[in-house]
């Protein structure tokens, strides 16, 4: 019998990689495009989710395990490639390409994410909602920040998204080439879509008006 | 006049650097020639003008470069090489219709034995892995085969035209010495031999090789083998394909525990 561990695996990166991975990034920007409403919204929703039971278990089970493995298996992927792109400019292999690195700069992102923001809620034995928005506006309200932000938010995004065709050609969805074609479209108009709510919540973040005023960003 | 024809008769000679190697464990280096231009020359006719005259670009008498070749028509994928930076079959490389100096080096997915000549051994290792034919060798007449609808037909055709020339393996970004990738045109066997109605009934068996270490799974997408394919075979269709098969064999295996 032949050994499929490493089939099993790399399914597993990849389907791991959608749920829960990418459904928990489509969570995260709806969430925080509340922020675009003004601090209260914001709240309310951070309130909603705080409020869901077992939230560290479904934390740790559902978000950190899964996003550990698909970094780990990722970083090994990664590694093990040739990139080839001076050699063979084509379109879909400078995508090939750029996966990998959107991946890397995700998960430094994440990584620096998580230490400024979750990590201090974490700590921190009894968060509350405000005190979470002011710090993130706080972190925010500087521009070097901001914008590192901003890229690593479109690294992930665009990660998704490329991940997202990619996952309907690995598991044989889409098979033929014009199937992939108007896949490669769909994930085009997701990426600018994504990006853009993305982009608006850092920007209502920075935003110095963001802790007192509501009515001002309407 | 007589600077002229020597201008003409310069302008008439085709440069090529070629990376050499004497042995398989020797260093490569680089050798320049010039050799006089005809008309319609190929990569493998410059070769052979070397080997007829084998004077590097220094005026130095050297071993001729070694190759190989069979077909000279793009049939049987033996003079694959890397031709200014693409992997291609010496034998359709037409000079005129390359930029000079010509850069020729072997492919380097695979262990060189001298200068171009290469070993694809691995390919034929992998078309066995994935066990790429019939099995309907027997001592008594099985009778005529099934019918294959003409779709069919046209779909294996397209698949069939694989040479084993090893160009997508030198393309692909995942075919390397970290990876066990045996390859694209693996695929693209597999799904041959499992499209034919014979074939079929052995299906499981090719898949689930198909799927162990160094298979399909290893396929990145970055398409470049369907690009590089000599003979435009569908190979990011029939790997998708595969992948669709790989994802049932995988349920109905787990399935029926
Ligand atoms: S699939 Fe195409 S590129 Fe790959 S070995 Fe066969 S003929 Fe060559
Ligand atoms: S000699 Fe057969 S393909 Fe070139």
């Amino acid at each position: 019998m032949s050994n499929q561990t490493d089939f099993l695996n790399r399914r597993l990166h990849s389907l791991l990689g959608v749920i829960p991975v990418g459904f928990f990034l489509l969570e995260h920007f709806y969430t925080n495009y509340f922020a675009t409403q003004g601090k209260e919204a914001f709240e309310g929703a951070v309130n909603f989710l705080w409020g869901i039971p077992i939230l560290r278990f479904l934390e740790i089970f559902l978000i950190f395990i899964p996003l550990i493995y698909h970094a780990f298996y990722g970083l090994y992927i990664v590694f093990r490639a040739k990139n080839n792109v001076s050699q063979f400019g084509t379109f879909r292999n400078y995508m090939f390409v750029i996966q990998r690195v959107t991946g890397v700069i995700t998960l430094i992102f994440i990584l620096w994410h998580l230490w400024q923001i979750w990590f201090q809620t974490f700590l921190d034995p009894t968060p509350t909602a405000n005190e979470l928005a002011t710090e993130t506006a706080n972190i925010l309200s500087n521009n070097i920040t901001a914008i590192l932000y901003g890229i690593g938010v479109i690294s992930a995004v665009f990660h998704f998204c490329n991940g997202m065709w990619s996952f309907l050609v690995s598991w044989g969805v889409t098979v033929g080439p014009r199937a992939q074609l108007v896949s490669t479209w769909v994930w085009i108009v997701a990426f600018v879509v994504l990006s853009y709510f993305g982009i608006s919540s850092i920007v209502a973040f920075h935003d110095p008006n963001f802790a007192n005023n509501v009515s001002a960003l309407q | 006049m007589s600077e002229q024809t020597a201008v003409a008769e310069q302008q008439k000679t085709v440069h090529l650097i070629f990376t050499r190697q004497d042995g398989p464990d020797s260093k490569p280096y680089k050798e320049e020639f010039h050799v006089p231009y005809r008309k319609n020359m190929n990569v493998i006719s410059a070769m052979m003008e070397i080997q007829r005259n084998p004077v590097n670009a220094k005026g130095e008498k050297v071993a001729p470069i070694q190759w190989e070749s069979n077909c000279l028509e793009e049939v049987c994928g033996a003079c694959s090489m890397v031709i200014n930076g693409k992997p291609r079959q010496a034998c359709t490389a037409l000079v005129d219709k390359l930029e000079q100096p010509i850069r020729i080096g072997p492919m380097s997915t695979f262990p060189v034995i001298r200068d171009l000549v290469v070993n694809r051994g691995r390919m034929f290792d992998a078309l066995k892995k994935v066990k790429a034919w019939i099995p309907v060798d027997g001592t008594h007449d099985l009778g005529p085969g099934p019918r294959q609808s003409a779709t069919e037909q046209q779909w294996r055709y397209e698949l069939s035209k694989c040479m084993t020339c090893g160009v997508c393996l030198e393309a692909c970004p995942n075919v390397n010495d970290n990876s066990a990738f045996i390859g694209p045109f693996a695929v693209g066997q597999v799904t041959l031999f499992n499209a034919h109605p014979t074939g079929s009934l052995n299906k499981e068996e090719r898949t689930e090789a198909l799927i162990s270490d160094g298979g399909l799974q290893q396929c990145g997408n970055s398409q470049n083998c369907v690009q590089a394919c000599p003979k435009g075979i569908p190979l990011t269709t029939a790997i998708a394909t595969m992948n669709r098969e790989a994802t049932k064999h995988m349920f109905k295996k787990w399935l029926s525990f």
